[in-house]
């Protein structure tokens, strides 16, 4: 039934759990495959670049973020397939999900910007608000 | 972008980085491609650059230029020259960097950074002088550019870079407080409510940059009420004329030069350190890469332009950066069309820009300050390594302390070097006994600040026949680690030990050859 399944992850506990969660799901449908989502927020990248100045690689950290949930589809054998987006976590989201008809977008409850949440309103929140397909939402 | 050989094979001549063009021919009997290097060329076209995004450049430039004006006019204020000149380089930054900039999508124009190093010069000497610093200050980034010594910028340590922004946002929000000496509630008011609007308003719309709509509320607030709080026209006078040439009115002497080099040396290191900062996020934003030689130069020929034309130094503004990405510009257009839009405004609305309230322009500048101030580093502060912590806070109080950027960053690099030094400077000599031998194992690293330490950890007065210097974990540096180790070897010899230095890695090993004096025959411990 979930053929096109979205994960969302920033490395946080919660969207580790949403990743078994996602693999769990991709197991029970034959063809089904996981798109694991991280957006990199804009309004992060002056510190970003700063906190990694003399890394070699600023990807480096945010690999390490994703590693978690590559690494469960991997030893799982579920399809799946890497996608960085730029932009407002939320908004990014939502709209690579309904633009790619997504099944099934599996988030965690929270993210690890916990002053953003209060400021901005959760991120799960809002996807599961706008998104076109149903949301697993893990706690 | 990167083109791949078949497409590279379809368009016979190309552009590359938008200045040089060169042509490309494939060569059969070696299969390859002649007058490039490699197959995946790294080639934007010139059209890409500027034509590849007409609407979303044109829309994000109109932001960014909306933006701008806020920034130019708070920017000469803080300097103590008339808005103009601020605006004037804005302009000019921004139109010039348009053309021959390294890293598309990213703005410049007057910055806080530049405008706080200029403070004193215009004070001592008058805007004559800001003038010839700025074409002086575009010359030395050029040859920054010329001799390719961007890339040492990114040998300035982490803690520095994070120390400089901080402190840069210190000191614009201290630049402000002068505008409450004597200020009446009202100003206050203004000032609270400037804020207010900037924070809140983006939840209602993101078209619109709430800075602009801050001052637009607040200035029709002040006419409305007729309160006679300081506007911008109280700082300075603003004529309505385009920017024309002209040649700073100063003696063209050595003393001239004395006044301005030390600012224009501190004005371009300090441009050029957060013109290839601002590169850098810029190129994490849009996941491309950019020539920061080609930047220096760049804002090298911008100034010098600028300077010209009546404006004061200025540099790539992350802020303004973040805003131009965010709103869809990413091409060469959205800094042109920002400028061209800037002086365009100027000209039409100068009578009102005159009417602003200052409150409203400290409002803005206050968001500048929080926008720019690293507010992860304090969260960093107690998980970074404890020297890492001190440089930075070192940077950023000499900052303060001196209002000069480059004289922070300046002392952030010594310390880290000595810090990095001290660390490095650990030996560690172990020592055991097989028969007759004894057997010395140094680990470290060899070098000016490590051989008193080396050479107090061997023991002379043992009455061992044989002692072996195992140096296979240590790494001779300088002529200072040879001399320690000529004297620990000359030393025992005198009191009859024989002596074997083993394990030296080959740098090590040659350095030894060259400068060891316990090698050549005869040789003696010299008197001091």
């Amino acid at each position: 039934m979930y053929k096109k399944i979205l994960l969302a992850t920033d490395g946080s506990e919660h969207s580790r759990r949403a990743a078994e969660h996602a693999i769990a799901m991709a197991k029970c449908t034959g063809g089904s495959k996981i798109e694991i989502v991280y957006v990199i927020d804009d309004d992060n990248a002056k510190s970003d670049v700063l906190q990694n100045w003399n890394k070699a690689d600023l990807g480096d950290k945010r690999k390490d973020r994703i590693k978690f949930a590559e690494q469960q589809a991997k030893e799982a054998e579920v399809p799946y397939e890497i996608k960085t987006l730029h932009g407002e976590p939320g908004h990014a989201i939502v709209e690579y999900t309904n633009k790619n008809n997504m099944d099934v977008v599996v988030i965690g409850s929270r993210g690890l910007n916990v002053l953003q949440e209060l400021v901005l309103g959760s991120v799960s929140h809002k996807v599961a608000k706008m998104a076109n397909c149903p949301v697993l939402i893990v706690k | 972008m990167y083109y791949r050989l078949h497409e590279l094979l379809s368009k016979k001549y190309i552009w590359y980085d938008s200045l040089c063009f060169c042509r490309l021919d494939f060569d059969e009997s070696s299969r390859s491609l002649k007058k490039i290097r490699g197959v995946y060329l790294k080639a934007h076209s010139i059209k890409e650059h500027w034509f590849g995004n007409i609407k979303g450049d044109v829309l994000a430039g109109i932001v960014v230029a909306l933006a701008l004006i806020p920034e130019a006019i708070a920017f000469s204020i803080i300097v103590g020259v008339d808005p103009m000149v601020g605006l004037y380089a804005s302009f000019c930054i921004a139109v010039v960097i348009a053309i021959v900039g390294g890293r598309p999508g990213m703005i410049s124009g007057a910055t806080g950074a530049m405008a706080l190093l200029m403070v004193t010069l215009v004070a001592d000497h008058g805007v004559q002088y800001l003038f010839a610093t700025t074409i002086l200050t575009g010359i030395i980034q050029i040859l920054f550019g010329v001799f390719k010594l961007a890339k040492f910028m990114k040998f300035i340590p982490r803690a520095v870079m994070i120390g400089f922004v901080n402190a840069l946002a210190i000191l614009i929000f201290m630049a402000q407080l002068e505008q409450f000496v004597d200020a009446t509630w009202v100003m206050y008011l203004m000032v609270a409510g400037a804020l207010a609007i900037i924070y809140i308003f983006p939840r209602v719309t993101k078209a619109v940059p709430s800075p602009l709509v801050a001052i637009i509320v607040i200035t029709v607030i002040a006419i409305m009420t007729n309160s006679d709080v300081k506007t911008v026209g109280d700082m300075g006078s603003l004529s309505t004329a385009l920017p024309s040439f002209l040649i700073p009115n100063i003696p063209l002497n050595f003393e001239t030069l004395q006044i301005i080099f030390p600012y224009a040396l501190a004005l371009s290191v300090v441009g050029l350190l957060e013109s290839l900062l601002t590169a850098s996020i810029v190129d994490d934003m849009t996941d491309s890469s950019s020539n920061k030689n080609k930047e220096a130069r760049g804002q090298g020929i911008a100034n010098i332009v600028t300077g010209f034309f009546g404006g004061m130094a200025g540099c790539a503004m992350i802020g303004q950066s973040v805003i131009n990405v965010k709103s869809g510009g990413k091409g060469r257009l959205s800094s042109l069309v920002a400028g061209i839009i800037l002086i365009f405004l100027i000209l039409a609305l100068g009578k009102i820009v005159v009417q602003i309230p200052m409150a409203a322009l400290v409002g803005v500048m206050f968001m500048v300050a929080i926008g720019t101030f690293d507010w992860s580093s304090l969260k960093g502060l107690a998980k970074a390594p404890v020297t890492d912590s001190i440089v930075m806070v070192v940077t950023t109080i000499t900052t303060v302390a001196t209002h000069d950027l480059s004289k922070g960053v300046f002392a952030g690099i010594i310390l880290s070097a000595i810090f990095f030094v001290a660390k490095i400077s650990k030996v560690h000599v172990t020592s055991r006994v097989e028969g007759e031998k004894k057997i010395y194992a140094v680990t470290g690293q060899v070098f000016f600040a490590s051989v008193e330490e080396l050479v107090a950890a061997f023991d002379f007065n043992n009455d061992v026949k044989e002692v072996e210097i195992d140096f296979s974990q240590a790494h001779i540096w300088d002529d200072s680690g040879v001399a320690a180790i000529d004297k620990i070897v000359l030393k025992l010899r005198d009191n009859g030990v024989l002596v074997r230095l083993a394990g030296l890695n080959a740098p090590s090993s040659n350095l030894i050859e060259r400068l060891a004096v316990h090698r050549r025959p005869g040789a003696k411990l010299s008197g001091h």
